[in-house]
């Protein structure tokens, strides 16, 4: 039984056949719309992320199948003890594929271990989020035309987020791809994401406090948010936050070509004069994000 | 106690000096009824010093801990007061419910009937990774 649990588990074939699934969705979604008829999706949510849930419950949707679920663990069995393996062997009784999230780093693995249909991991913890990285990549190759020789520039909070590092790890096998890593000295990348991906995978990186320094040189720029619990001063926080608000002075010296995305929710690490930018591309990644999902959910299922 | 005195058991011999404690503790050595005596600090001519494990009885001895701590252990199998077999052990790919992960945002922490399973994730630097969080397993004291 296939899940996908880490972006990595997906061979470059993989990812090629499921961007052009996408592709072939976004021109006949009307060829798609019974695909799925009968079938069930089952959104285990053990932690409320409304974005992620209605994303994967359109996608369902759109390809004519059902959906069923919780949102959040309260209403679900956890709340009275049940264990993850006993959830996903319940489950499979149930439906047909399952898009879990879970606030434990793990759960997704755990279920996909116990449970007789497809997992999807739809995030745990910090750990994995592989359908934001799907959507990442299909916006990329859907305004670049490619996933070779571009220079991608990662801004914000690097060590903590989870959808840069997984980025990060599927760009890196493509060649001639260069990262430029923009971030207050407090939130660099971790050490393990150098040595373990970018040095093994021999990608050429720079790291740098200056965004506008970095601006010109960009094909890709991808924000993240900084968030205040990270420093341990308020001062801190406030001296650098304003660095890494992305506005339109900003952008003066980038690329006429630039792609702008962030995996949302935005809080003000993007202003939203930037929005009317041609270049802005986060909310069309939002809706790639359905369509990829769209395209895994068929994958997953054996839907040709 | 030497090794002429096992009749039917096993010595771990060539033990980096300082590790034979935490191999005992590892190996759950201590639930035994068995003699067992340990060595430390060991004069041997190939390593300087060693620490060494005797134990006088037939038991399933778990290599993969043994690949795991010490890579470079040497296992004599006795029987009838003979050495019939040396083994030598390798480093595993997999340990199962040998140490446990200290993540405490990991699945592990909350679900406690789970296997601890580490994964060997990089053979050159021997680093081990939680099967479920990624997270690595602490350093090996050297
Ligand atoms: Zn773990």
């Amino acid at each position: 039984m296939r899940s996908l649990i880490d972006i990595k588990e997906l061979s470059l074939k993989e990812l090629d056949s499921l961007i052009d699934t996408a592709l072939d969705i976004i021109e006949n979604p009307q060829k798609y719309s019974e695909k799925c008829k009968g079938k069930k999706l089952a959104t285990l949510f053990f932690e409320p992320s409304t974005r992620t849930r209605l994303s994967f419950e359109a996608a369902m949707y759109e390809l004519g199948g059902n959906v069923l679920g919780f949102s959040e663990a309260s209403s679900s069995s956890s709340a009275k003890g049940e264990s993850v393996a006993d959830t996903a062997k319940m489950i499979s009784c149930y439906a047909d594929i399952i898009a879990m999230r879970h606030p434990k780093e793990g759960a997704p693995l755990v279920a996909s271990m116990n449970a007789t249909i497809p997992v999807v991991n739809a995030g745990d913890g910090g750990h994995n989020h592989p359908t934001q990285t799907l959507a990442d990549l299909l916006t990329i190759k859907r305004k670049k035309g490619r996933f070779n020789n571009l220079t991608i520039g990662l801004c914000g909070d690097l060590k903590f987020g989870r959808t840069v590092h997984s980025l990060i790890a599927a760009m890196s096998r493509y060649e001639g791809v260069k990262f430029v890593l923009i971030s207050p000295e407090e939130l660099r990348i971790p050490s393990y994401v150098k040595t373990d991906v970018l040095d093994k995978c021999g990608i050429e990186y720079v790291e740098t406090k200056d965004l506008c320094g970095a601006m010109p040189e960009l094909d890709i720029l991808y924000m993240t948010r900084i968030q205040k619990e990270r420093f341990f001063n308020e001062e801190d926080y406030l001296r650098l936050k304003d660095s890494y608000i992305l506005d339109p002075q900003k952008l003066e010296n980038a690329k006429k070509d630039l792609c702008i995305m962030h995996p949302l929710p935005r809080v003000n690490e993007i202003s939203v004069k930037v929005d009317s930018d041609p270049r802005a591309c986060y909310f069309e990644q939002a809706l790639n994000g359905k369509y990829m999902r769209m395209a895994l959910i068929l994958m997953l299922l054996g839907i040709k | 106690m030497n090794i002429d005195s096992i009749k039917n058991g096993m010595v771990i011999d060539h033990i980096t000096a300082g590790k034979g404690m935490e191999l005992y503790s590892l190996l759950k050595l201590d639930s035994l009824n068995c003699p067992i005596v340990i060595g430390k600090n060991v004069v041997s001519r190939k390593l300087g010093t060693k620490d060494i494990i005797k134990i006088d009885a037939d038991i399933d001895l778990n290599t993969d801990i043994l690949g795991y701590v010490d890579p470079d252990v040497t296992i004599n199998i006795i029987k009838d007061g003979k050495i019939i077999e040396k083994k030598t052990v390798s480093l595993p790919e997999k340990l199962v419910n040998v140490i446990e992960c200290k993540n405490p945002r990991c699945i592990t922490s909350c679900e406690q009937e789970l296997d601890q399973v580490f994964t060997l994730t990089d053979k050159e630097n021997r680093v081990y990774r939680c099967l479920y969080c990624e997270t690595k397993a602490k350093e090996q004291s050297h």
